[in-house]
């Protein structure tokens, strides 16, 4: 059975361009590019390379980058870098929708004594920005907001944000593993301090990550060790990965235009094919503001995990807002916080696609869906009573 | 990706006995949209007094429906009495198990049946019983209490797999906590047991326990210990540790605290004093 993967947010297809440039440093150049031997040397002159195309991605300068192994340990050795250099400030601002990347971070920061204060959003998913400006105050180390939500793909206006944020002194960063890839990125003309980016979001493979950190931002180390990354994080560097990243980096480059019109498009029928023929059903968060790939859609009376399961037998790959496909019990705290209902949040899907989708796959998904909600519907004790 | 039995997908994927019975002889409902589960039982008894017919709607993930559909096929052609033994642990093991965390769709089952059952003898319908202890859930003492007795529970972990209890905000964990501790903890500690003329053993060792389950957790939270030193008729001698033994409250702490909550469960006439 083929399978039609609706699933992009949660990990992405490597690209065969990608895999092609890793594979030589998987097999007849492994030599360590901290080296003083030409055969290690030529590895780190790739590195440098991939360094080159990733800073490209985002219009930074190849220095302010640092290659991780994922989005979340960008994450963490961001906030924790802030927080060393200002040892005296006790304050984080972040949103009640992040991931749990920064989300469950801030969690065991509170208990560490800083003070934490939870933005929070609106029934369309957009932040309270009254709200974040009156929050920050001297004692605010970092303040740290996601480009745009996993879950539902809201954009949040971040370039604004750093601006107001850096006006008052204060650090600011950005989770961007969703947004990188997706929409166009300036750092240079921005007055963002640090963001994290994914290598799997966008091709490249798992287990690589970077950090921006704008130069002349305080920092320390996260990963104490050996001298690689100039200091900035201990350990041998994944080399493949690396390259994959830079690969990966010039692709969504390339990709960035189709991805905002071809897959947009993929998108926009999708959910306007789900609307239409399935009532009782909405989307989450604005319409707007949001990345062109994802759809979080909302089917009342149902529950996601059972969705899933039976999209699962046409192959159809997506994910779902539910409680009971994560092993938790309450649904996202991301639909609790934008205050969608029980009754929606449980029964909510997400798609999200990529330049490797088609029409046809749209389609089908179009026509398998809607007798799957019809037929959990009329298993539901609920559905009739609110006929 | 849950790891689901071949047995549970299928009931899952091709369901026995969807539907709502016209005129049936037992309803139970149980479960709701904002817990992300329900179902709803009905069954109507044949000329034999055993049950001729089940059938469910449920709302809910993959083993929710499963559980029911399980249970439906179950239950056709016991007797009410032989129905009203299966169990939620039968229901997994119908279906060749279910995953930890979604024991609770079997518990859903076996309550959906219990309260049809007793909706057909005419008993009023049980009240809710017992104190609230998870609001989140709406999970009583008295249920977490049945659910850790009946499944041998060890943790909160596993009150949260089987009755849900504890799986939202986790401000109720202590009080779970102390559920568990209660069924499997050795010595009650009960109001009741203060009142009965204690013998020296019975004595020192309650004041032991309560040492260890009250006074200790409770001084460990500012870095405290206290230990057992000796007991002499009523004067109970401890040594204080940790930061304790270096706080200038200590002897209010000893006070106050210590010599309260031992009269409290032990015996009102205890007096308490640090030993140098």
């Amino acid at each position: 059975m083929a399978v039609i993967y609706a699933d992009n947010n949660a990990t992405t297809q490597i690209a065969s361009s990608v895999l092609n440039e890793m594979m030589p440093y998987l097999t007849e150049y492994y030599g360590n590019p901290s080296s003083m031997h030409t055969f290690g040397g030529q590895v780190g002159k790739k590195i440098k390379e991939a360094r080159a195309q990733t800073a490209s991605l985002l219009n930074a300068t190849p220095e302010e980058i640092l290659f991780t192994s994922c989005g979340t340990e960008s994450d963490s050795t961001a906030i924790r870098a802030a927080i060393m250099s200002s040892p005296s400030k006790k304050h984080i601002v972040t949103t009640r929708v992040e991931h749990p990347a920064v989300k469950n971070l801030c969690e065991q920061l509170a208990k560490e004594r800083f003070r934490i204060t939870y933005v929070p959003v609106d029934q369309n998913g957009a932040l309270d920005l009254d709200f974040l400006y009156q929050s920050l105050t001297d004692d605010t180390a970092i303040v740290s907001i996601m480009w745009a939500n996993n879950e539902t793909g809201v954009i949040f206006p971040v370039e604004e944000i750093a601006s107001v944020v850096k006006g008052k002194g204060i650090a600011f960063h950005t989770d961007a593993v969703q947004a990188v890839g997706k929409i166009p990125i300036d750092l240079k003309n921005s007055n963002i301090d640090m963001l994290s980016l994914s290598g799997h979001k966008i091709h490249a493979p798992k287990g690589i990550g970077a950090l921006y950190i704008r130069k002349g931002t305080k920092f320390s180390p996260f990963l104490i060790g050996g001298h690689q990354e100039k200091g900035r994080r201990g350990g041998t560097e994944n080399v493949a990965s690396i390259i994959g990243l830079g690969a990966a980096s010039k692709l969504s480059q390339e990709l960035m235009t189709k991805e905002n019109t071809d897959v947009k498009t993929l998108r926009d029928t999708l959910e306007k094919g789900l609307l239409e023929k399935i009532d009782h059903s909405f989307v989450n968060g604005v319409k707007e503001r949001r990345l062109p790939n994802t759809t979080s859609i909302a089917f009342e009376y149902v529950e996601g995990e059972a969705i899933l399961l039976m999209m699962d037998q046409f192959g159809i790959c997506a994910s779902s807002g539910s409680a009971c496909t994560s092993g938790s019990l309450e649904p996202s705290h991301v639909l609790r916080a934008m205050g969608v209902p029980f009754t929606a949040a449980h029964g909510t899907i997400r798609f999200s696609l990529s330049t490797y989708n088609t029409m046809d796959e749209v389609n089908l998904i179009i026509e398998k869906l809607p007798p799957i909600i019809n037929t959990l519907r009329n298993m539901s004790p609920f559905w009739k009573q609110n006929q | 990706m849950w790891e689901y039995t071949e047995k549970t997908k299928d009931h899952f994927l091709n369901p026995r006995n969807v539907g709502v019975i016209n005129e049936p002889d037992g309803i139970g409902e149980v479960g709701s949209l904002a817990c992300g589960d329900a179902l709803k039982l009905t069954f109507k008894l044949g000329k034999d007094r055993r049950i001729a017919d089940a059938k469910f709607q449920t709302f809910g993930c993959a083993s929710a429906i499963a559980s029911s559909s399980a249970l439906t096929e179950m239950m056709k052609g016991l007797t009410l009495e032989d129905a009203g033994k299966i169990t939620n642990e039968d229901i997994a093991d119908y279906l060749g198990g279910l995953p930890k965390e979604k024991m609770h769709c079997s518990v859903m089952g076996r309550d959906a049946l219990e309260k049809a059952i007793t909706y057909y003898r005419g008993e009023s319908e049980k009240k809710v019983e017992g104190e609230i202890i998870c609001e989140c859930f709406g999970v009583t003492d008295l249920e977490i209490k049945r659910a850790v007795t009946e499944n041998a529970l060890k943790t909160i972990e596993d009150v949260t797999d089987y009755i849900k209890a504890g799986g939202g905000c986790g401000k109720c964990h202590e009080k779970i906590q102390a559920i568990i501790d209660q069924q499997f903890g050795g010595i009650q500690i009960l109001p009741s047991m203060k009142k009965k003329v204690l013998t020296n053993i019975q004595k020192i060792k309650l004041i032991e326990e309560t040492l260890i389950r009250e006074i200790q957790p409770a001084l460990a939270k500012d870095g405290g210990n206290i230990e057992l030193v000796d007991v002499d008729g009523d004067k109970v001698t401890v040594k204080l540790r940790g930061t304790c033994a270096t706080c200038s409250k200590s002897q209010i702490t000893l006070k106050n605290y210590v010599e309260t909550k031992l009269r409290e469960l032990v015996s009102d006439s205890l007096e308490v004093q640090e030993v140098n």
